[in-house]
């Protein structure tokens, strides 16, 4: 059957350049710039603190964690919470005083922010525990469309889009399912 | 070429909405020569306006008019502005609906004398049988150009349809196919073959799938007996003196507001607008809303049983390539009490793209469990279990007390507990789709639950004794002679089969009432 090739193809068009590994190697330079691993990418922070930015990049791998996503595509969606802060001095609130309360957990857990407690199952335990509050809920309704309606990661899930324009999948494998037989 | 009618004529049936009901409701009458208006409330989006995008597609055309929820169901939890997946555009829902078209089994229309008393269930028998129905479905598979009906091939089987089909056959299953659908697997009027697109949802950029947007209103339109006034939101049915509907006021694109004037008005806004544009009728003479003197207007709210299962294979399916809805297994849905609940339930095949998928297959859910089964997306096979939910007077469309609309009315609130027998029946149906599944190998299973109602019905519904329901065997309403319902509010019961069919059904056979009775003066 036909299937994928699930490596992530560079747009020209992509805002952000080839993603690196760990965000755990983030950093955020003095200008405020947020800088990926390798200085693979960059991206500068319109409305939220730099700090804040990536600390919601962690937060939002946390959340929906693809080992296979570079930081990148989280970023493009914590982009998205940048603008929408931008725009609304209560959503610069929402997102701000979120991270604060998500530092101070994670401080008095572990004695770090929330992006330098070192594993994920640490990290996860403390956005449980605030799952129901409406930074959480709001960060983790936005990400479903942040992270999953960007074309650029769907053919890392094996997922082709619109098919209309290529004359639908009459002739491209609609039926070519071929092990069946087999199980 | 298209009537324009005067604001001032009360020659003219006015009907609400241009859906399944509303829009084969209109073609019928103009091709009988009866002069008609329908009222949109949605645009007009044709085909060349449709995209292959999940979500661009739901912004497009959903109804997205404020709703609040309550009750027990999880939906009021998951999209609890949300309460149903519908379209607010010209043809309506049928712009959106998967294509299936089943007709209702025998005992489906007597539910009552078939399941006895079930407690807490406002079961009523249809006052009409399925005997009486046969010639309106059989018109109406000829309309839709249903498959496996009038000689039309069924369509070939996707990839999705394939895995299932497998697993129907090792659980023994004897009635698994591609499906009756009203997509042409062969051009036929006037319209193309399915090209295996997908995104049926979105609109079908093919026009294999019947949809009265393009296969009925056009030709209504031809016959210069009909007008579609899109963006006309109707706000309330007036009447006179003597309690006959006059005609109704609507908002029009800018919320300027205009009466027009009717003959006879048809109420086809699908089974949330359609009861609150009653409700929101009220006058002295009618303070309980319009047509209510049962007090049964929004009452008996039902959505259909529903649930799906994802299944998650070692090897590649790819769901997405072919038709949404490419087959079924009826077996299930037989009324067997011994499967501990009464009624029925349909398993068809469902896909979503990875969008939607993100969205509906555990709403809320996240973290690396939800991960890793989004990961899966390309090897997973999907399914949609539908099946008869029981009428419960308490669920019901209520105008909301307080919050009111763009055009100031109270916003329908919809409220839903599920009932025993859905709760058992839902069980049952994961258990049987999960076998399906694992039955050719899945690792891995997921029952996902209800989405946003695409099956809203009951809300006015038929009966023959005007105490126990809205609307005759014709869809009159029995308090107001001039006012009909003409969509799947006016659904006894709910049936395990997909709607639509008879819907059009109904409305083919309540347009021939109509233009009789016009034409014979008691209307």
């Amino acid at each position: 059957m036909r299937t994928l090739d699930k490596r992530v193809k560079l747009s020209r068009r992509s805002v952000l350049g080839a993603g690196g590994a760990s965000l755990m190697a983030l950093s955020v330079l003095p200008t405020g710039m947020i800088v990926g691993p390798d200085s693979a990418w960059a991206v500068t922070a319109e409305a939220l603190k730099p700090e804040s930015f990536a600390t919601l990049v962690q937060m939002s791998r946390d959340i929906y964690p693809h080992d296979r996503l570079a930081d990148k595509f989280y970023a493009a969606a914590v982009q998205s919470f940048d603008a929408a802060a931008a725009a609304s001095e209560d959503d610069k609130t929402l997102f701000e005083n979120g991270v604060i309360g998500l530092d101070a957990a994670a401080m008095g857990a572990h004695g770090v922010p929330y992006a330098q407690v070192g594993w994920e199952i640490d990290r996860v335990a403390l956005l449980r525990g605030m799952e129901k509050s409406g930074f959480f809920q709001r960060v983790r309704g936005s990400l479903v469309t942040g992270i999953y309606n960007n074309q650029e990661v769907w053919p890392l899930f094996g997922y082709e889009g619109e098919s209309a324009s290529k004359g639908g999948y009459i002739d491209r494998g609609f039926n070519d399912i071929d092990w069946l037989d087999q199980v | 070429m298209a009537a324009n009618f005067d604001l001032n004529d009360d020659s003219v049936v006015v009907i609400v909405g241009s859906g399944a009901g509303g829009g084969t409701l209109g073609n019928e009458l103009a091709q009988a020569g009866v002069k008609t208006v329908i009222l949109e409330a949605g645009g007009r989006h044709e085909i060349e306006d449709f995209s292959n995008d999940e979500w661009g597609m739901f912004s497009q055309i959903s109804w997205l008019d404020p709703r609040t929820t309550s009750g027990s169901w999880r939906v009021a939890t998951d999209f609890s502005g949300l309460p149903a997946w519908i379209v607010k555009a010209v043809g309506g829902s049928t712009v959106h609906w998967a294509g299936a078209s089943l007709r209702f089994q025998e005992h489906e229309f007597r539910v009552r004398t078939e399941y006895g008393d079930v407690p807490g269930a406002n079961l009523l028998d249809w006052p009409i049988t399925l005997s009486e129905m046969e010639p309106w479905y059989a018109r109406a598979e000829d309309k839709m150009g249903v498959t496996r009906t009038n000689n039309i091939p069924g369509l070939p089987g996707c990839n999705n349809f394939l895995v299932m089909e497998a697993g129907a056959k090792a659980l023994g299953y004897q009635e698994c196919h591609t499906g009756r659908m009203a997509i042409n697997s062969e051009p036929r009027d006037g319209r193309g073959a399915c090209q295996q697109i997908g995104f049926c949802f979105q609109g079908c950029q093919s026009g294999a799938k019947w949809s009265t947007l393009y296969a009925e209103i056009p030709k209504g339109e031809e016959t210069g007996n009909l007008e579609v006034r899109p963006n006309a939101q109707v706000l309330r049915i007036e009447h006179d003196a003597s309690g006959k509907a006059t005609g109704v006021v609507y908002a029009d694109a800018d919320g300027n507001q205009h009466m027009q004037s009717a003959r006879v008005v048809c109420v086809a806004g699908n089974s949330i607008e359609s009861p609150r544009l009653l409700l929101n009728s009220a006058s002295s003479m009618f303070p309980d809303g319009l047509a209510n003197s049962s007090g049964q207007v929004g009452r008996n709210y039902m959505r259909h049983m529903t649930g799906s299962v994802y299944g998650v294979f070692d090897r590649p399916v790819n769901m997405y390539r072919g038709t949404t809805m490419a087959g079924i297994i009826t077996d299930e849905s037989k009324n067997d009490p011994s499967r501990g609940f009464v009624g029925g339930y349909e398993m068809e095949t469902l896909s979503l793209g990875l969008p939607f998928m993100a969205a509906f297959l555990d709403p809320g859910s996240w973290g690396r469990e939800f991960a890793s089964a989004m990961e899966m997306y390309d090897h997973m096979a999907g399914m949609w279990l539908v099946g008869e939910d029981m009428p419960q007077e308490s669920n019901a469309i209520t105008l909301h007390p307080s919050m009111t609309d763009q055009h100031g009315l109270p916003i329908p609130n919809v409220h839903f507990d599920d009932h025993p027998n859905d709760v058992a029946m839902r069980n049952h149906a994961f258990t049987q789709g999960s076998a399906v599944y694992d039955a050719v190998g899945a690792t891995r299973t997921f029952p996902t639950p209800p989405y946003p109602s695409t099956h809203n019905l009951g809300t006015n519904r038929m009966s023959e004794k005007a105490r126990d329901g809205v609307v005759n065997k014709w869809g009159q309403t029995h308090d107001v002679a001039n006012l009909f319902v003409s969509d799947g509010s006016q659904f006894t019961t709910g049936a395990s089969e997909n709607p639509t069919l008879t819907i059009v059904a109904l409305a083919v056979r309540q347009a021939d009432h109509i233009a009789s009775e016009m034409a014979a003066g008691n209307l």
